[in-house]
């Protein structure tokens, strides 16, 4: 028990970083109607991108960037081979997916695990967030701030907000039209490829700036890091709207209760962790969650259905 | 206004399932033409719309929007020019957004969208004057997802999205076949208001031959996708269900085959 409340921190933090991973899975899945696979590749080119940039000397924010931008071009990639050439979207992120781990590879010198020189203080200090600076708070040899829950919250704000405002604009809004309804969508003059393709390139900045924060988090970027990635997105976006869906309603607290999916999930991971699991089935739990969470709306739509109230029915 | 010369239609060509929809058929609208289609199923009148609307391309043939050629344009580029309404009233709108957003989507048909705001506020205050028109409430419900409507709600919607900006031509699929007696008389009947309001160019499907005769200035009748009839003026007012039906077959050489039609 102990353990688990030293490791919530931790916890949170990496819940954090995985949030906006899954406010970019929720751009697909949710807003777009596209489950996208290309996420398990994206994520490992943000990482890779930034550790080989920064341990090249670049620096911190135009390597991120560039970790966005890399997560952008996969995303360009899957939305090409979807609205051009035809194939189905799930479908082309697998071939992207599949195609990054070669380029991954590249990025990282052919490398499977490049790693950031956290024992030089002056790189260390550099850094936005890393584990060490959890337990630096903790002992008081770092002001509270530069605490990785406070430092990516703020990111976190930003992008709701940014996205948040994006939404509303006519161009986000021909967005959310794509996905709603794509006839509809195109009987409107929206160009509904062109839509998909933005949709994608965003989600894959998103996840792939995600990738770039956790392998400062982490100090290490490795090439299985994106695996299940995916999976653990989807699933702070289901749990994020079974338990806040009720009552968030507006678009940008529907984006925080993704982020709380996602810390919740680690809270969750922790306390089995710390209940003695061994870590190696972390991934047949991870699968267990989203298809347990995948289910129920299903099963309550099946056998528990309510008759639906339908407000002005009396005008029809 | 609407040229459309020779155009072909086959789908699933050297298929078991070869159905040539659209056979060589041509078609002149002249500006403000309300044009009613009638004909039995499969006799290609989805088909034409289709085709006028770019959901896919024709296999041959040209298709002019005031004299320019649109044969060749994806959906979304001939939504410029078109306002439509579908037979299913769940495709013409955006379920899982609001009534107000649902407008401003179609207030921006044709145009560049880009960074502005996705519904200015004095759009707000217009979108509620238009659908007071209506006169189902919905003035008051701007902010209520369009999941919440009925089917008529939501092809009244849809008729007002069409026509929020004036359209060069107006396609009407069997807008109304999906509801009951009551709710399709009233679309239809805030159809006949907006059309003669804005004198809009119209090709309006219908299974209701009766309806076919009461609306519009002009009939056509489609049979194996050609037109086989083609009735304006004092000819289309003196008009009945039984006369046109005796047309039909001397024009076709087969009886018409419509279940709907028929029972309706």
């Amino acid at each position: 028990m102990v353990d688990f409340i030293n490791a919530l921190p931790g916890a949170v933090s990496q819940g954090l970083i995985w949030g906006i991973l899954a406010a970019g899975v929720y751009i697909t899945y949710k807003i777009l109607d596209i489950a996208d696979l290309t996420v398990d590749g994206s994520f490992c080119t943000g990482g890779a991108a930034f550790v080989v940039l920064f341990a090249g000397g670049a620096n911190l924010w135009a390597a991120l960037l560039a970790a966005a931008l890399a997560g952008m071009a996969a995303g360009f990639a899957t939305g090409i081979l979807h609205t051009v050439c035809g194939i189905p979207a799930i479908l082309a992120g697998i071939l992207t997916q599949l195609g990054l781990y070669s380029v991954n590879m590249a990025i990282m010198g052919m490398k499977a695990t490049v790693a950031i020189n956290v024992t030089n203080p002056d790189v260390l200090d550099q850094l936005l967030v890393s584990l060490r600076f959890v337990q630096d708070v903790a002992k008081g040899a770092r002001p509270l701030w530069r605490h990785p829950i406070f430092v990516v919250g703020l990111f976190t704000a930003a992008i709701i907000a940014l996205l948040y405002w994006f939404f509303g604009r006519e161009l986000g809004a021909a967005l959310r039209a794509t996905g709603a309804n794509p006839n509809m969508a195109r009987a409107q003059g929206i160009n509904t490829d062109f839509c998909k393709v933005l949709g994608l390139m965003i989600s894959n900045g998103l996840v792939a700036l995600s990738g770039g924060l956790l392998v400062q988090y982490n100090s290490a970027c490795e090439i299985q890091m994106g695996r299940g990635a995916i999976v653990i997105g989807l699933a702070a976006v289901i749990i994020g709207q079974v338990i806040f869906g009720k009552i968030f309603r507006n678009f940008a607290l529907k984006l925080l209760s993704v982020v709380l999916g996602a810390i919740l999930y680690y809270i969750v991971i922790q306390a089995v962790l710390a209940m003695g699991l061994n870590p190696n089935y972390l991934k047949l739990l991870s699968a267990l969650v989203v298809a347990v969470f995948l289910s129920v709306p299903y099963w309550k739509g099946k056998y528990f259905s309510k008759p639906v109230k339908r407000e002005g029915a009396k005008h029809a | 206004m609407l040229e459309i010369k020779g155009i072909y239609k086959t789908f699933n060509p050297g298929t078991v399932n070869e159905k040539r929809a659209l056979n060589g058929l041509s078609l002149n609208l002249n500006d403000g033409d309300f044009v009613t289609v009638i004909g039995g199923n499969g006799a290609g009148k989805s088909t034409l719309l289709n085709a006028v609307a770019g959901v896919w391309p024709v296999d041959e043939g040209s298709i002019l929007i005031d004299g320019a050629n649109v044969a060749r344009l994806a959906e979304h580029k001939r939504a410029k020019y078109i306002g439509r309404v579908f037979q299913d009233p769940m495709m013409g709108t955006a379920a899982t957004m609001q009534i107000e957003e649902n407008l401003a989507l179609a207030a921006r048909r044709g145009q560049r969208r880009g960074l502005k705001s996705g519904i200015a506020k004095a759009e707000r205050e217009r979108y509620r004057e238009i659908l007071k028109t209506l006169d189902l409430g919905l003035e008051d419900r701007l902010t209520s997802k369009v999941g919440l409507l009925s089917g008529g709600q939501r092809q009244a919607l849809t008729l007002l999205m069409a026509t929020l900006r004036k359209p060069k031509l107006l396609l009407l699929d069997e807008h109304t076949a999906a509801l009951d007696p009551k709710t399709a008389a009233k679309v239809l009947d805030t159809t006949e208001k907006i059309v003669t309001r804005d004198s809009l160019t119209t090709l309006m499907i219908t299974h209701n031959m009766k309806d076919a005769i009461a609306h519009g200035n002009r009939l056509i009748m489609m049979y194996d996708g050609r037109i086989v009839l083609d009735i304006s003026g004092q000819e289309k007012k003196a008009l009945t269900v039984e006369h046109l039906l005796e047309q039909f077959s001397r024009a076709s050489g087969a009886e018409f085959a419509s279940d709907r039609a028929l029972l309706s």
